[in-house]
């Protein structure tokens, strides 16, 4: 591992000029923040992360779960995962928030890892994690040695002819069907990103994820409220029955009236390059009635769009499948 | 390495050989961890002629002081920064009931309790658990004294190689207070970041079990 300065930081402004030191906050950024250190750690010992300095941020006041006076959830960027994901209100009122996040990982690593740390997290292809290889993601201009290569895991939708990684966090395919909202403190001040904004596709520069700048700290995210009587689920499948990344995931949020749905939120996990929201399936299902016909149709839309690799075209019926069971529990 | 007495050409018994912990305690003595001073000091110190204490104020370039507390006793020592908890539990402060397995967070044989919630010490920088109250398997129990969770263990038969077993009784004990359901597939489900190569884990969950039931 490459030798590194840790520093602690007591303060939002600290951190943000800390951060700011290093020309990004993407791929290859200098200065990193850590707080859980659960997916950094791993990166740093395999020397795909190689900052300069640390900045341990676990003392900043950012770890509450809070209720919103006008309804709705904030929570702090520190707030670890099995703390989010036991939150009475969580459980209550974004079921599919909670069982996201506890179908993700093994319990010391929720134990360790952050809401934040969780969003940010980086991709599981073999290519990226292996510094033999080359990866426009972990380095640009070296290739994408997934294409042709292993790409059993990796994305279907959102890809691009220079990577086609997935983003492999569950918690974040259930934030996207919430519509959530990311909040981020710099160099500017202080902005709010929905979460559909927040994720970059990869295109021609994989090593960009995310629209945070150098100095940006995720201070927190906010869950709008759900209409009265709407139910949330979160299904995973894959490769074993615990402790795995998806193949293929499905969050759904869904209120129904009478027979007919009337408000719906659909995301997909394991089968896109960043959590992905399907505007298509929410279009097909929006004022249908809850038939295992019309959810096949909005499956059919969902995927569409899809490119599978050499290994991976299992994942386009499966993610049908999996987002028309989902949909079928959602709405029993 | 000497397999022989140099006064005898009667073959060493295996209690007579080097053993393997001391014989990589004295190799590795003059690693990147170095313990300069503890307030209380190791139980098992592997101090050796090679591991001599640095000069007063010298330090060794890359390593900061810290101050850890393991098992109820403070530690103060001088690491590099990126030695991880597990690394400095094992090979500086002799603790080597905590395994290292994967060092990728993956297999679970590092799990410590950091503030009574179980985490993977291999992700951990010892550096930033400066404030934490850290419990390794020495700390949980003793031969004389065992947790019911050991003992349960025991008495299950919940190992067979034994390398994950301490991991697998730290995350066993953190389990007994988190909100699980009762069933077996709860304990399977609680249990699955700690991995069993032998496969001992209808063992593992009996034993996990009948403490659960007890309780």
């Amino acid at each position: 591992m490459q030798p590194f300065e840790l520093i602690t930081v007591n303060s939002i402004p600290d951190a943000v000029k800390a951060q700011a030191a290093s020309p990004t906050a993407q791929q290859g950024a200098q200065v990193r923040f850590i707080a859980g250190g659960t997916n950094l750690v791993d990166y740093m010992k395999l020397s795909v992360e190689t900052p300069r300095q640390l900045v341990d941020i676990n003392g900043l006041p950012l770890d509450k779960v809070e209720l919103e006076s006008g309804g709705g959830l904030k929570i702090g960027a520190l707030a670890r995962n099995t703390d989010v994901a036991n939150h009475e209100t969580v459980k209550a009122q974004y079921p599919v928030l909670s069982q996201a996040i506890l179908s993700g990982a093994s319990t010391q690593l929720r134990n360790m890892a952050t809401t934040a740390g969780n969003l940010l997290q980086k991709t599981r292809c073999v290519y990226y994690r292996d510094t033999a290889f080359g990866c426009n993601k972990r380095q640009p201009g070296t290739g994408c040695s997934a294409i042709g290569g292993h790409n059993r895991m990796l994305a279907i939708l959102g890809t691009s002819n220079h990577c086609i990684a997935s983003n492999p966090s569950d918690q974040n395919v259930a934030l996207a069907a919430l519509e959530a909202t990311v909040h981020v403190t710099g160099l500017k001040g202080d902005r709010a990103t929905p979460i559909a904004d927040f994720y970059t596709l990869p295109g021609s520069t994989p090593e960009r994820e995310t629209v945070l700048e150098a100095g940006d700290l995720v201070t927190h995210i906010t869950i709008p409220p759900l209409p009265a009587g709407t139910k949330s689920l979160y299904l995973k499948l894959r490769d074993r029955a615990s402790f795995e990344f998806a193949l293929a995931s499905a969050a759904i949020v869904v209120k129904k009236n009478g027979d007919r749905i009337e408000f719906v939120r659909v995301a997909l996990g394991g089968v896109g390059t960043k959590p992905w929201r399907s505007l298509e399936a929410e279009h097909a299902l929006h004022g249908k009635t809850a038939t295992p016909a019309n959810f096949r149709i909005a499956a059919e839309a969902a995927l569409r769009s899809a490119r599978p690799q050499s290994q991976n075209g299992f994942k386009v019926e499966l993610a049908k499948r999996c987002l028309v069971h989902a949909l079928t529990q959602a709405t029993a | 390495m000497p397999t022989q007495n140099d006064d005898s050409s009667r073959p060493m018994t295996s209690l007579e050989k080097l053993s393997r912990r001391a014989f990589l305690a004295r190799a590795g003595a003059a690693g990147v961890v170095t313990a300069t001073a503890s307030v209380a000091a190791p139980k098992a110190s592997a101090t050796s002629a090679e591991q001599q204490p640095s000069p007063p104020g010298a330090t060794i370039p890359g390593t900061v002081p810290i101050t850890l507390k393991v098992n109820g006793e403070t530690y103060k020592l001088q690491i590099d920064s990126r030695a991880t908890l597990l690394d400095t539990l094992r090979e500086t402060l002799q603790l080597t009931g905590t395994k290292k397995g994967c060092d990728h967070g993956q297999c679970g044989a590092c799990t410590v309790h950091i503030n009574g919630r179980r985490a993977n010490s291999c992700l951990l920088f010892a550096a930033m658990q400066q404030n934490a109250e850290i419990t390794t398997i020495e700390g949980l129990g003793a031969p004389d004294k065992m947790h019911p969770v050991q003992a349960a263990f025991v008495e299950h038969d919940g190992y067979q190689c034994g390398y994950c077993t301490s991991g697998q009784i730290m995350s066993a004990a953190a389990m007994l207070h988190e909100p699980w359901g009762p069933s077996d597939s709860d304990v399977r489900e609680a249990l699955s970041g700690n991995i069993c190569r032998c496969g001992a884990y209808p063992n593992i969950v009996a034993a996990v079990q009948s403490i659960r039931q007890r309780a």
